[in-house]
């Protein structure tokens, strides 16, 4: 490995910014924020970021590594440097910048408060009594750490600004999670099909790609959940049915989907 | 003076992890306004790096727990110095507190039966951790999040609050600024809970983040409050080792509670090594390899393996390991969990792969790790009572690891998601009742303005000392004089540093403007963690006893009078006075569950 290399890095707001480059001396297993770091105690205190376990489990220090939507203490440094020897750092480019890789992601939490938590009926005997095939898809779901690099890619968000009528794959991931809990008594199809808008996306999987965490978001989350509201919605025989008995779509039994 | 927003709630909750929301959740379900400030994004507070487990005596995996076991287990673990009743609290509501995070949306490992699965852990007598693979905190802490957030209180996101505001004696708001911005702010409340973690990170190989510099603590002791067990430090057994990119992030314990091996460099067992072994736990762990690999499939009949023996034992078996010439390739020990075979490993520490293979090169399924003690967790903080988590400052409660009593000497691991919990809850319901009974108070100007010169002095230009700088040479003191093996002569030129240090710091100058600037945000954490920093070398020198995560190379037995002792810091006219307190002594009830055989 070179034992320097340079960080081309976002230096800005909202309004104006630069690329500036800064030299760093590496050492084994360096990774960008380590670098990011040197930078901050050895040439310029005020370059600001995010970051808090440096172990990949927070997701707070996301940022752009060439172009790509990456975790920066998940990034080895030898992995992304080009032939000269430098490696762009630019911030999440879907969210506006606040300064440096700092974005204000704040859309991200107006739109988890708009997700009804889980509700589970009081008849339902305590303890809980789950078996663990019931809920390996969605501790799949729940290992998501909220970096929200899969928000940062998504065509819808990033390239089309459409925050007003899909909530990302993010908070797909995170209905899905409710969705699918054999305990939840909350019937989430109206909300997906309506403001979350489940079919904004076009199964590009590129948040898929990003994900730290490896969870297969497009296909067993999102593709699960159009299929659901597809079924509920569009379904011929259904529509029948509610034709006949003047049933609202999204109604079911709480235990239906068991 | 500048101006500022002054914002109003009943109670103000200041951290937004495990502890803070928990107390969060009390606040908003009785009612009251409440106000969650914390110096992060919500949701990645230190409690996303708790990994191994909740520790509740639930009693899931057919083994005869209950809360009078695990009550003895952590007043042993702790060597006595914990306060009994806290523990009794603890131990009582702890399943009661991880049963109801089921309610709120956790999705914890199951039993066959259906029930939430335990596994065994370092210090505790039976399989005791509700976990979630190997990424407890993150499922406590998102669980607890929604949960809060279903409720609404007032989130206030990376907002640092640096000063705690009187009106008289009682403690009536806070004072500090927001991040992104730098724009001033007041809080004014007619409680106020700290719940700001600990202040690892003023330790060179931690697995603390940059938050963990003791903001809560530090205010908590400058507005007046005292601090106990401030001497007592956890290092943790197990923090990767190389490369130095890594050195010091958290390998968990889960390792050995899944059947971790220690080996050092010449393939032996040593925590076999009888040198090792403390006379109060003796007869309780296997004491060959066959009878430990036996307990991996058969836990009624054999004893564990002396892997699992406290945090605090098996960091000093490491540090001998290595000081005496038996060290691994880095100088620590291998850690090696191979024979449980790939499918195993990737299911029960599936973080654990993730980590080692995308920042350390080894896959764990095949090789074994290297590791070396990292520093942890902080059992000392401020004095709390345990039925409410009220400091000795009217108005101001303490829960989580930024209060004591509960861990004493050293901490079981799986306690700490725990304290949360039920601490979390205890304080928020303190907070509720206090808060009743008072009006708000008039916030001081003369605080604020003081505060505010503090502030602003390092943004005034001119020559001055650098923050970082700064806190590298703190950390090197720290590590070098105030690690895991302590002396005399180490603690003393650690605190002469310490207090130059301190010294240097009121002339700290960084460049740039108020807007999300990390240098100034450092400016004045630092003085935080300098502050906590004379209080532990203060309390290290003066226990002249090896006792838990306190091992004196000088003195190297524990002594009868010192663990009748809780040793007090308190700020005095800008000094730091050193006294002790009489460890509370156990109800006759609790003594007799003390005295029955476990």
């Amino acid at each position: 490995m070179r034992d320097r290399i340079t960080i081309r890095l976002y230096r800005g707001d909202g309004v104006s910014g630069e690329e500036r480059d800064y030299e760093v001396t590496t050492f084994p297993g360096m990774v960008v924020l380590d670098a990011i770091h040197q930078i901050q105690g050895t040439q310029d205190s005020t370059v600001a970021c995010r970051w808090n376990c440096k172990a990949a489990k927070c997701g707070s220090c996301s940022a752009e590594i060439n172009g790509r939507p990456r975790l920066m203490c998940k990034s080895r440094v030898e992995d992304y440097c080009d032939e000269a020897g430098v490696i762009r750092v630019h911030p999440l480019k879907a969210f506006p910048v606040i300064r440096d890789l700092v974005t204000d992601v704040s859309w991200n939490y107006d739109k988890a408060r708009q997700i009804p938590p889980l509700t589970v009926d009081k008849n339902v005997p305590r303890p809980f009594r789950l078996q663990q095939i019931d809920v390996d898809r969605i501790q799949e779901f729940r290992k998501c750490i909220e970096c929200f690099l899969c928000q940062d890619v998504c065509h819808v968000i990033r390239d089309h600004n459409r925050k007003d009528g899909y909530f990302g794959p993010r908070f797909m991931v995170k209905i899905a999670a409710l969705e699918m809990h054999p305990l939840d008594g909350i019937d989430r199809r109206r909300q997906l099909r309506n403001e979350a808008g489940v079919g904004f996306c076009n199964i590009t999987k590129c948040c898929e790609e990003v994900c730290p965490e490896h969870i297969k978001i497009t296909d067993n989350a999102i593709i699960p959940l159009k299929e659901r509201v597809a079924d509920d919605y569009f379904d011929p025989v259904r529509a029948l049915l509610r034709l006949v008995t003047g049933a609202k779509p999204g109604k079911r039994s709480p235990h239906a989907h068991e | 003076m500048e101006d500022y927003a002054t914002i109003d709630h009943d109670v103000l909750i200041i951290g937004a992890g495990g502890a803070g929301l928990r107390a969060a959740i009390s606040v908003c379900e009785a009612g009251l306004s409440c106000g969650v400030v914390c110096k992060s994004l919500l949701g990645k507070a230190h409690t996303v790096m708790a990994e191994g487990g909740a520790a509740a005596a639930l009693g899931n995996m057919g083994e005869p727990d209950n809360w009078k076991v695990h009550f003895r287990d952590t007043m042993l673990g702790g060597q006595y110095l914990n306060n009994p009743r806290m523990v009794e609290i603890f131990a009582k509501e702890a399943p009661e507190r991880v049963l109801e995070l089921e309610e709120y949306g956790a999705v914890f490992d199951r039993t066959p039966d259906g029930l939430i699965a335990q596994r065994p852990f370092g210090g505790h007598t039976y399989r005791r951790l509700n976990h979630v693979g190997d990424r407890t905190g993150l499922e406590l802490i998102r669980t607890l999040q929604d949960k809060a957030v279903s409720l609404g209180p007032s989130i206030y996101m990376e907002t640092t609050l640096t000063r705690l505001l009187h009106s008289g004696d009682r403690v009536v708001g806070a004072f500090g600024y927001h991040r992104s911005t730098g724009e001033f702010v007041a809080f004014r409340a007619r409680a106020v809970v700290l719940a700001t973690g600990g202040w690892g990170r003023m330790y060179k190989f931690t697995s603390n983040s940059w938050e963990s510099t003791g903001d809560g603590a530090g205010m908590a002791y400058a507005a007046g409050a005292e601090l106990i067990d401030m001497e007592m430090v956890q290092f943790h057994p197990t923090g990767m080792l190389w490369p130095p990119g890594v050195r010091g992030i958290l390998v968990t314990e889960a390792v050995r509670g899944e059947g971790g091996i220690l080996r050092n460099s010449r393939g032996e067992r040593f925590m076999f090594n009888p040198e090792y072994m403390p006379r109060h736990y003796a007869g309780k762990f296997a004491e060959s390899e066959e009878e430990a690999h036996r307990w991996l499939e058969d836990k009624a009949n054999n004893r564990r393996p002396p892997e699992l023996l406290p945090r605090d034992v098996v960091s000093r078996a490491i540090y001998r390991e290595v000081l005496a010439g038996r060290g691994s390739e880095h100088g620590g020990a291998y850690l090696d969990v191979t024979h449980r075979g790939a499918d195993y490993i990737k299911r029960k520490l599936p973080s654990m792969y993730e980590q080692f293979h995308a920042l350390g090169d080894i896959d764990i399924t095949r090789q074994p790790m290297e590791v070396y003690p990292t520093i942890h967790y902080t059992m000392g903080g401020v004095r709390v009572e345990p039925e409410t988590g009220a400091s000795t400052v009217p108005g101001l409660f303490a829960a989580g690891e930024t209060a004591a009593g509960v861990h004493g000497a050293n901490r079981l691991g799986g306690n700490s998601l725990t304290d949360i919990l039920v601490f979390g809850k205890r304080a928020g319901d303190g907070a509720v009742a206090y808060a009743a009974g008072v009006e708000h108070g008039a916030l001081s100007r003369e605080e604020i303005a003081e505060e505010q010169s503090v502030l602003l002095a390092p943004l005034s230009g001119g020559e001055g000392e650098n923050p970082y700088e700064l806190s590298r040479e703190l950390q090197e003191a720290m590590q070098a004089g105030a690690m895991i093996a302590r002396d005399e002569p180490g603690l003393t030129a650690c605190l002469e540093k310490v207090r130059e240090l301190k010294e240097r710091a009121t002339s700290v100058r960084v460049p740039g403007d108020r807007r999300y600037n990390p240098g100034w945000h450092t400016a004045r954490d630092i003085r935080f963690s300098l502050d906590l920093s004379e209080a532990i070398v203060l309390s290290a020198l003066e226990r002249r006893e090896s006792r838990g995560a306190q091992w004196r190379l000088d003195y190297p037995e524990k002594s009868e009078e010192l663990g009748r002792v809780n040793f007090v810091v308190r700020c005095e006219n800008g000094r730091a006075m050193l006294t002790s307190r009489p460890v509370p002594e156990p109800s006759p009830e609790l003594a007799a569950v003390l005295e029955e055989a476990s």
